[in-house]
């Protein structure tokens, strides 16, 4: 498995996400996409950890681990973020009766 | 030999009593303002014993050299004030203190119960001190300070009575007209800058009046440093610049409606002194005129028309004080024609003999306004019998003007038409024919305003003052204002009598300085004054030797009193044989009496045609197009940018937040690859 390899397969889940978050109009798909794109990111991340380190440390465990470590924070903050973005859908829910984001344009004046 | 001190102080002193009743008497003691005349009187009594000291010290020879001290530092060029002792100065000082100490005095009786009586005098006191500082100036710079310090308190002056529209008016039209004058005296002094350094490679000061002086001399060590057109021009700013304060043509018109301001302002300022600054400082730059054929034409010519134009002005004015204001600008025409002339040391003396005379004739007026209320000379009449000792002096200081032997007035007029008979003078010979001519005329004109104004003030039937002027001006317009002492037909209190008799002794004897007659009189050397004079300009110069006098001339004599005694009699025969109030013989000349009343349309010229045509019309109104369409439209058209684009953009906020996000990625994406083109 070369490097490059990762990284077109980290773009394309990243492309996919960021076709989905633009192009959705349901907020849970969109949550959805953004998911896509941070483990798009992740992806980039283990792998240059793992491709990118000095020559002699690349099997050394704690350099490997710096990407991988990134890795888990960004999880546990998309794990928080998505059940922030969750409260938010639910109160859009309530008050739009929708969950379609071309309706959410309140904010425009 | 008088020291540094007591000339410093015969400007400090004034200036002193200005401080003192505008800072102290005027804020905290306003109940007790006749401490401020006091003050005033006593300081310039100082001062005037102070100048006749250093006037007997110059006639005695010393040398008064005073190291001036430096003012200022501007780049290469330094800016000193000093004090410039010569016979010149030395008189001025005498005649500025004298006359301003007679004035002051008289201003206790006429003033009274004035309620600005403390602002009057401190008023008085800045003038005074504002032009001692002008006479005593070594330094242009310096002097042109002093010339605008004259010139704001003559404005003050002049609108003592602002709440009077006409006082108004009159200070605002003196100020602007001067200035305008004094736009060309300010050009010359900035050429004198642009040309510093090449004074002080000759080792001279571009400020220093000596400096400047040296300068102009053809002969001198370095040659001219300045010559040619550029010393004309000089010549001529500077020149300008004294036609504006001393009222020559075109700029005369200010000093008539100047008359607006208290009556011991109009003699003081408006007739001896300040008005003279204008004579006093050609006199001051001589040695820069006397080196230019063309600057002395224009002075000479100038003045000639001058002495003539006002003159005639002076025929029909019912105005007491116009007409001595006319006369006025006639009388320093005849100054500045002689320095046209070449005549620089009768010039200087008739301007001392004109103080006298004109400050009495002035303060004769403000004596019969005292008693009838009125200027209007159509309203009075008969004061002769009321007042037989303003009459006496009046009739001096009028025979002194129209140039009686044996009074002040006929001995420097007489040198003048002399200087201007022989033309001596550097200018051609034309130029002295007509000038000399002009002032025969002037003559005539003179002697015939001046009976015309005395038969009418105080020969006749009193012809009701105030009160009847007042009663045929309601006819007219009835809300004419009501403001005046009253008629109380009596001889004025001494108090203003008595500088005016003083005045009176002087316009009597002050012409026999120069005593020109044929034996050594009173202890005064023949052509005592000129020659003193011409030799303080001789000597300035670093020569010796006496400058030529004139010789007394029985032939002239004979034909200035011939001119003289030719319009009195016009005005005995028109005047005084007429009864009642009756119209004025000169009416009957209609078109020419009309031309005259209305100042040749000088007034209406300025007024309507330059100010209000030219300056309102004209330029006003280019620039009113200019803002209303060019800087208006300028600014409407960015608003009105703003506001459509603010509409166009508006339209991108759709609240859609995926829109914002694809216009934020692609954003990035063209960033990137931006960056990647880059490298």
């Amino acid at each position: 498995m070369s490097f490059e390899a990762f990284l077109i397969v980290a773009a394309i889940m990243f492309c996919i996400g960021l076709y989905g978050a633009l192009a959705r109009r349901n907020v849970l798909a969109v949550l959805m996409s953004i998911e896509l794109m941070f483990n798009g990111v992740n992806i980039t991340l283990v792998a240059m950890a793992k491709y990118l380190a000095p020559a002699g440390l690349q099997n050394d465990i704690s350099t490997v681990l710096t990407g991988q470590v990134f890795a888990v924070f960004i999880i546990t903050v998309a794990a928080a973020e998505i059940a922030l973005g969750l409260g938010i859908v639910f109160a859009m829910y309530r008050t739009n009766e929708t969950v379609d984001l071309s309706e959410a344009t309140q904010l425009r004046h | 030999m008088v020291s540094e001190a007591v000339i410093w102080s015969i400007f400090l002193l004034p200036l002193g009593s200005f401080v003192f009743a505008a800072l102290v008497v005027r804020p905290f003691f306003n109940r007790f303002s006749i401490v401020s005349g006091f003050v005033t009187i006593a300081a310039l009594g100082t001062a005037l014993g102070f100048s006749i000291m250093t006037l007997r010290s110059v006639i005695l020879g010393h040398h008064l050299e005073f190291e001036p001290f430096e003012w200022l530092v501007v780049g290469d060029a330094t800016i000193e004030m000093g004090l410039l002792m010569d016979p010149l100065t030395a008189l001025m000082l005498v005649v500025v203190t004298g006359v301003s100490l007679l004035v002051q005095i008289y201003s206790l009786g006429y003033m009274k119960g004035d309620p600005s009586f403390s602002r009057y005098y401190a008023y008085m006191s800045l003038f005074t001190a504002a032009m001692l500082g002008l006479v005593l100036s070594s330094n242009i710079i310096q002097l042109y300070m002093f010339w605008e310090l004259v010139g704001v308190s003559s404005y003050l002056l002049i609108g003592f009575w602002h709440e009077r529209p006409a006082a108004a008016a009159a200070a605002k039209k003196a100020f602007i007209i001067t200035r305008i004058g004094d736009v060309g005296f300010l050009i010359a002094i900035l050429y004198l800058f642009t040309q510093a350094d090449t004074f002080a490679v000759a080792g001279l000061n571009a400020f220093n009046i000596p400096d400047i002086w040296q300068a102009a001399q053809p002969e001198a060590a370095a040659g001219a440093i300045i010559g040619g057109a550029a010393l004309t021009w000089l010549a001529l700013g500077i020149f300008v610049g004294a036609a504006g304060k001393s009222g020559q043509f075109p700029l005369h018109t200010w000093l008539p409606d100047a008359m607006e301001g208290p009556t011991p302002v109009s003699a003081l300022i408006h007739a001896a002194t300040m008005v003279a600054a204008g004579v006093f400082l050609v006199a001051r730059f001589f040695p820069i005129f006397e080196q230019s054929v063309d600057a002395m034409t224009v002075v000479a010519l100038v003045g000639a028309f001058t002495a003539v134009f006002a003159a005639s002005m002076g025929l029909v004015m019912n105005d007491i004080k116009r007409v001595m204001a006319y006369s006025t600008v006639s009388q320093l025409g005849y100054m500045m024609a002689a320095l046209g002339l070449g005549l620089y040391a009768p010039a200087i003396f008739h301007l001392v003999t004109h103080a006298a005379f004109k400050a009495l004739l002035f303060l004769g007026a403000g004596s019969v306004n005292h008693a009838t209320g009125t200027f209007d000379m159509r309203y009075m009449g008969g004061l002769r019998k009321h007042m037989p000792v303003t009459y006496v002096l009046v009739l001096i200081a009028g025979l002194a003007l129209v140039g009686i032997i044996p009074l002040a007035g006929f001995w420097s007029k007489d040198e003048i038409l002399l200087g201007a008979w022989n033309g001596d003078g550097i200018v051609d010979t034309w130029v002295s024919r007509v000038t000399f001519f002009s002032l025969i005329a002037g003559v005539v004109a003179t002697a015939f305003y001046t009976i015309r104004m005395i038969i009418l003030t105080f020969h006749g039937e009193f012809r009701g003052g105030i009160e009847k002027e007042l009663e045929d001006k309601s006819k007219a317009d009835p809300a004419a204002e009501a403001s005046h002492g009253g008629i109380h037909l009596h001889e004025s209190p001494f108090v203003m009598v008595l500088p005016m008799a003083v005045l009176g002794v002087a316009a009597v004897f002050i012409g026999y300085l120069a005593n020109p007659q044929w034996v050594d009189e009173f202890g005064i050397p023949q052509h005592w004054i000129t020659g003193f004079l011409a030799d303080g300009l001789a000597e300035s110069l670093g020569a010796v030797g006496h400058h030529e006098t004139l010789e007394f001339s029985w032939s002239m004599a004979a034909v200035s009193t011939a001119a003289a005694l030719s319009g009195i009699g016009l005005a005995a025969v028109l005047y005084l044989r007429r009864k009642g109030q009756g119209t004025d013989p000169l009416e009957r000349i209609k078109p020419v009496h009309t031309m005259l009343s209305e100042k040749y349309y000088m007034d209406t010229l300025y007024e309507n045609v330059i100010v209000r045509k030219g300056f309102y019309r004209v330029f006003a109104g280019t620039l009113d197009w200019i803002e209303r369409n060019l800087v208006d439209g300028t600014v409407d058209l960015i608003g009105w940018f703003f506001r459509n684009i603010g509409t166009v953009i508006g339209k991108m906020q759709t609240g859609q937040v995926q829109t914002y996000a694809t216009g934020i990625a692609f954003g990035t994406l063209a960033i990137i690859l931006a960056l990647l083109l880059a490298n």
